[in-house]
């Protein structure tokens, strides 16, 4: 256990926005939340899984809605603590320890932001070890947890409390239509987990992943050194390419933004041409015909000069990037999983998820 | 109808007379630091030079990087009272919470948060509620602030809040100068709040600034119009800059690439703007500078202002070189404005990458036999630098493979090969005033930034109706109608929200009718 710090929330925004893998939101506005409670004199500690109780009580919470109403119609500031509330009176019982669903992009910072006005811990893990678009998307709901019962908040003050859904595609749907209502932003808390089931089935370590993430390209930032090459090493991933985006497709399909991004390369990449296709998250990297690299292992794009994330929200033409490849946890690659977050599940019909090898560290 | 075009830097102020795609003249003179007499002195030459009387003149642009020098410098910022519609809804965050210290103290602590902030939609997050405005008033003409932002949630959706609560403030503070956000910025309520609040801070300013360049031009006897150039190259009047100070921050380097996409006749080109100790490099498209993508910093501020992606090289006229290894060193330190002192053709002992142009034949100033003792190597090897650092930076800037040409201006751009990186470079005639000439050449726009359901509308007719009415802004800001051209149409889907939500941006430009 140990007390996070301002310098591990500056570094844990620009790793969440790398594990984001392009989406997840942005972690700013999240990140002057952290900051202004820690400058409020309200710590929160971080507990690793094998830290955990065996009947610990550990709730998953993040915001759901669109990102774009998020950094325009900021929060009221108690909707986690409401949702935590309303949750902990339903099932009769305190929840000791907050995790995130999903540690890539805004939501790695909403456990921090709630713990502390809580007086709890955060656990050093998530559900997804990156980011994905539905929220049934998580190690929890593919191990058998159930999302319900669940509570959503808005800045007025609603609480939606979600006694039970059938399936977590109806918790999906039913949360989402809900939070539209909402006016398009709200904070969800999922029905708390024991600490066991915790330790089995949440992606570990994943918030000191993303501070050590972040730690690396503010290191690289200051000496001049380059980003991409340490992220590699530190994460045993694949610097697939560095490439200018020469094309850019944007549509809308169900409510989610997706797309394709045409790659050229440059400098030792030069002469080689790659496609990204992307669903909120970039979802698969295909070189000469052949996909290289597929959901769930994760595909970084990255400024080429700084190493800071690049959203799709912000692609456009012409932009410099380098294009990593990180390999997923595997509580993400099994067959239960893959029927969930592999390429099948994003429509990307005949791609066959190739797990990419961890690189030698 | 001669236009002149002004460029009021912090070092020298330059000016040019223009008719048609013609310069008759251009000049350049010390700043002044009261402005205005540098302004004349400037007006005045380059009248003479073009021979014209100041009744010729139909038009004068000026460009100035004086409000940018003051959120940067802290200076001349007035308190601001900053309120916030936005109740129940956004009270996590304070305005100002992401700012330096020193600034938002210059500012001071006079923050009001109240209803009127509405959703994505244009509903009301909570009832407007004028009573509330006009409690707020009072404290505000209490404590003597003269300054006010307003800025409501999703107001560039629908401002009808944001103008209400504009009216009874002005009401309850006769005296107050208030901005409104959604006449600043697009969405992103911090960012766009820190810019209205900046603006806010910025209009007494701006006010006796205006009136020193008005009152330099009418003494010159110039009785014509008087505009400002805009961050994105296109104009404002005087009455509009004194208004919107902030609308003027990147002025600076876009009109030294729209200078410079005149003067070489290129639309498609990268532009290096080379100065004494740094060089600034951007691209052209269409005619305009490429916009940045995300956020921009001012003085330590985050906004969302478009302005263009330009970045810049520690290498100029002035860098200084060293033989210190086999890779000799040019730059990034600088002698800088001191060039005409030190450099060694101006009689100094320092080798700047002006005596290496002298000693190499690519320049043909100061003394040269005062660099001919330069070792031939030395020289060379210093080229390969220079040139490397260039050609690197131009492809930094380039989209596409496509052999695009380079246009160099700049009083520096003497540094210049005349290819680089197997890209022609151009230098244009009047290079050293290509900022004063991007000036004088400002076009007028209009712009819409909204967002539309496409439940009941196809997206054709979503952008169609966002482009009509930016013609109908660009007209209302004196284009004329058959010059507008549609530079920006984009339209981003919204995910996560029903009934296809989707960001419309459209962006058009045209001449000015005079």
């Amino acid at each position: 256990m140990r007390y996070l710090t301002e310098a591990d929330i500056e570094a844990l925004a620009i790793g969440a926005a790398i594990l984001g893998t392009g989406g997840g939101g942005n972690p700013y506005i999240g990140k002057l939340r952290c900051l202004q409670e820690m400058r409020r004199g309200k710590p929160v500690a971080l507990i690793g899984l094998d830290e955990l109780a065996d009947d610990a009580f550990v709730m998953p919470i993040g915001g759901i809605g669109a990102p774009v109403v998020g950094i325009e119609k900021l929060e009221e500031g108690n909707e986690g603590l409401r949702a935590l509330r309303a949750l902990e009176d339903f099932c009769g019982r305190k929840v000791t320890g907050l995790i995130s669903a999903e540690i890539g992009g805004g939501n790695a910072m909403e456990p921090i932001i709630t713990a502390a006005a809580a007086g709890i811990p955060v656990v050093d893990g998530d559900g997804m070890g990156r980011a994905f678009p539905e929220m049934q998307m998580t190690t929890f709901s593919i191990y058998g947890h159930r999302s319900t019962p669940a509570a959503i908040s808005d800045d007025r003050g609603n609480v939606v409390l979600f006694q039970h859904a059938v399936t977590e595609q109806w918790f999906e749907r039913l949360a989402r239509s809900a939070v539209v209502t909402m006016g398009g932003t709200a904070i969800g808390a999922e029905a708390p987990m024991q600490g066991s089931y915790v330790r089995r089935a949440a992606v570990p370590g994943t918030v000191t992943q993303a501070i050590r993430l972040g730690n690396l390209v503010r290191k690289a930032n200051r000496e001049h050194s380059n980003a991409i090459a340490l992220i590699c090493a530190a994460e045993q991933g694949v610097h697939l390419m560095d490439a200018k985006i020469v094309e850019l497709k944007r549509h809308l399909r169900g409510g989610f933004a997706v797309g394709e991004i045409a790659l050229e390369g440059i400098d030792a990449h030069a002469g080689s041409r790659a496609q990204v296709v992307f669903q909120n998250e970039f979802l698969s990297f295909e070189r000469d015909g052949a996909t290289e690299v597929s959901v769930p292992d994760l595909i970084v794009i990255l400024d080429v000069d700084t190493g800071h994330a690049i959203t799709t929200e912000v692609l456009r033409y012409g932009q410099r990037v380098a294009v990593l490849a990180l390999p997923c946890h595997e509580l993400l690659r099994t067959p239960e999983a893959l029927a969930v977050v592999g390429p099948q599940a994003f429509g990307l019909d005949g791609v066959v998820f190739r797990p990419l090898a961890r690189a030698a560290g | 109808m001669h236009r002149i075009g002004v460029d009021v830097g912090g070092t020298n102020t330059d000016a040019v007379v223009m008719v048609g795609r013609h310069i008759l003249a251009a000049v350049k003179v010390p700043t002044s630091s009261d402005v205005t007499a540098g302004l004349m002195q400037a007006l005045r030459e380059v009248q003479k030079q073009a021979a014209i009387l100041p009744n010729d003149v139909s038009l004068v642009v000026i460009g100035t990087t004086h409000f940018t020098n003051a959120v940067v410098e802290r200076r001349h910022l007035s308190e601001t009272a900053v309120v916030r519609l936005c109740l129940p809804a956004a009270q996590c965050l304070a305005p100002m919470v992401d700012w330096p210290a020193d600034l938002r103290a210059t500012i001071g602590d006079h923050v009001f948060l109240a209803s009127g902030g509405v959703e994505f939609d244009g509903t009301p997050i909570a009832p407007f509620d004028p009573a509330q405005i006009s409690r707020i008033g009072a404290v505000i003409r209490e404590r003597g602030i003269k300054a006010i932002a307003v800025t409501g949630v999703f107001a560039p959706v629908k401002d009808q809040y944001e103008r209400a609560a504009a009216a009874l403030l002005a009401a309850a503070c006769p005296e107050a100068s208030i901005t409104l956000s959604s006449s600043i910025g697009q969405l992103g309520l911090l960012e766009r709040e820190s810019a209205t609040i900046l603006n806010s801070a910025l209009l007494q300013l701006a006010r006796r600034t205006v009136a020193s360049l008005r009152e330099g031009v009418a003494q010159c006897g110039i009785t014509c119009p008087v505009f400002l150039s805009q961050n994105d190259g296109t104009l404002m009047d005087a009455a509009q800059a004194e208004r919107f100070p902030v609308l003027t921050f990147a002025s600076g380097p876009t009109n030294s690439m729209r200078g410079a996409a005149f003067l070489s006749g290129q639309s498609e080109a990268i532009v290096i703007d080379v100065g004494g100790t740094t060089s600034d490099v951007g691209l052209l498209h269409k005619g305009f500078p490429r916009q940045a993508g995300s956020t921009v910093d001012i003085g330590g501020v985050r906004t969302n202002f478009r302005m263009p992606d330009v970045f810049s090289i520690g290498l100029g006229g002035g860098s200084i070189a060293v033989d210190e290894s086999s890779v000799p060193r040019v730059g990034p330190q600088s002698v800088g404005f001191e060039l005409t002192r030190r450099s060694r053709v101006f009689g100094g002992d320092v080798i700047t990458a002006t005596d290496l142009a002298v000693a190499a034949g690519r320049a043909n100033i100061g003394d040269a036999s005062r660099v001919r003792d330069l070792d031939v190597n030395f020289v060379r090897r210093c080229w390969e630098v220079i040139d490397r650092r260039l050609a690197a930076a131009a492809d930094r800037s380039r989209v596409s493979p496509a052999p695009i040409p380079v246009i160099a201006v700049g009083g520096g751009s003497i540094l210049m090969p005349k290819t680089l990186g197997g890209l022609e470079v151009i230098r244009p005639e009047h290079f050293a005033v290509a900022n004063a000439i991007g000036a004088a050449i400002a076009q007028t726009s209009g712009e819409v930034d909204r967002i539309y359901s496409l439940e009941n509308l196809s997206r054709e007719a979503a952008l169609a109706e966002a482009e009509a009415e930016a013609r109908q802004k660009a007209v209302a800001a004196g284009a004329l109608p058959e010059s507008i051209l549609v530079t920006e149409r984009e339209d981003i889907p919204l995910s996560y929200l029903r009934g296809n939500a989707t960001r419309v941006r459209v962006k058009v430009i045209g001449d000015m009718g005079l």
